[in-house]
Order: C-alpha cells, then structure tokens, then sequence
C-alpha cells in the first residue's frame, strides 16, 4: 500500500502510517491528510510539527497524555487539551497526527 | 478503577544485540501511559542502557537511548541504577547520560530521575513492589 505524491509513491502499512518515516515531507503530510479526510491548517500543522521535533529529540511518539500536558506546558493550556486536540483530529490526535507527521503509531496506542 | 500497583522493570541486558532492553521500554511506556506506578532498575550489563553518547549508525538499529529522557513526561521518575554494576564494569556515574523530570508538586523544578543505590537497597526496592518484571 503506498501513497502517490507528485508521481512518486510512498510506502504505508495497512493502517496509514508510513514505512520509513525519513520519506516524509510537507506534501506528503497533506496527502495522508487527504486520506484520512482531513485539511491541514495553521492549528493542524502546528500540533504535527510538534510531534515531529518530540520525535526528533526523543525518538518516541507521545502517548496522548503526553502530548496533552506537554503543548500545554508549551503552547497553554487553551492548546493543550483533550477538546481541543480531538476536534482538530477527531480519530484521536495521538495516532492521527502522528500519521500525517509520518511518525509511527504511539507506543501503548490500540 | 483498580488501584494502580507498583510496577519495576529491571534491566539486566545491554542495549543492543538483543531486543530485550528495547522491548521492555515499549511495555514501560505502555504501563506507565495506562497510570501504573512505574520505576525502572538497571543493574548487571543494563547499565550500559544508560551510557551517554550512544552511537549505532555502526549497527543499523535505531538509537533509542533519548527516550529514556521522555520518561519523565510519563510520569516515570525513578530510574534506580546499581552501584555495584557500574563499578564492575569500569563505569562512574559521569559516563551515564543525565536524566531529569519536572517536579509537578515543585513548581516544575527539573530533577535528576537516576538514583544510585548499592545491591542491598536495590533488594529493598524490589521487596517493596507488586510487580517485578525482568528483561
């Protein structure tokens, strides 16, 4: 199974999550995007990219509590929240943010 | 709810060569995601878990050893390492890369999550535990 972004195909296993993570790129986020039926906005690419530079400095995906109390130790407690995160990513922002930011599943996540 | 119990995941294996030491931070992370008292103990060759500046572009495995930094958002803030064992094999405690957590209770003060204790106490610590699980 793969995605197709400007003619070239990306590898993804059965639930969406990319193969080898060093292919991902913006374009390739919005196709995952698309996929999961999804627009990327300013608030979307926010949380995505804050998973990619966790990813960078922890090589792990955060579980959603994680994810939670660590934006809103950065970002505030208005984007650190449950609400917040499930209306940007209602299939739950842990896994569907960590797909489009091409990052494996979160570990503990069914 | 059921109460949480005290989990302690020990470490006896170096970091790679087997999937042991990685196999046991994935079900660390799962337990503690799931609001188990989780703490961790390195002891024998697992000390090695925790060197500081860990290299293995050689060995084409992923470098998992920053994770242990994410523990403490985990909630995971007790890593106890044995005196003994890095005595044995040469090591001080200046060769294990720093770990710290954010003191919710302390206005987020950053502290250090490696605690260094002698084969006695270690004995202690695994007494004082529901659960013991060895990797």
């Amino acid at each position: 199974m793969a995605y197709t972004v400007n003619g070239t195909t990306v590898e993804h296993d059965e639930e969406g999550y990319l193969t080898d993570l060093n292919e991902w790129n913006e374009d390739i986020a919005l196709e995952i995007a698309k996929a999961q039926n999804l627009e990327m906005n300013e608030e979307r690419w926010e949380v995505v990219n804050f998973l990619r530079n966790y990813y960078d400095e922890y090589q792990v995906a955060p579980a959603i509590r994680v994810l939670t109390k660590a934006l809103a130790k950065t970002m505030g407690p208005e984007k650190g929240n449950n609400k917040y995160l499930y209306e940007l990513f209602p299939y739950g922002p842990a896994k569907q943010a960590c797909m489009i930011a091409g990052l494996p599943k979160p570990t503990g996540c069914v | 709810m059921s109460v949480a119990k005290k989990f302690l995941y020990v470490n006896r294996k170096a970091p790679y060569g087997t999937i042991y030491a990685l196999e046991s931070l994935e079900v660390v992370l799962i337990g503690a995601a799931f609001d188990q008292n989780v703490s961790l103990a390195f002891l024998d060759d697992g000390v090695f878990q925790l060197a500081k500046g860990q290299d293995t572009k050689g060995l084409g495995v992923k470098n998992f050893s920053p994770t242990f930094r994410a523990l403490g958002d985990y909630g995971v803030t007790k890593l106890y390492v044995e005196k003994e064992s890095l005595a044995e094999r040469g090591l001080t405690e200046d060769d294990l890369m720093p770990v710290t957590y954010e003191d919710e209770n302390d206005g987020f003060a950053e502290k250090p999550s490696l605690i260094f204790v002698d084969r006695a106490e270690l004995a202690r610590v695994m007494r004082d535990q529901d659960v013991v699980l060895s990797f």
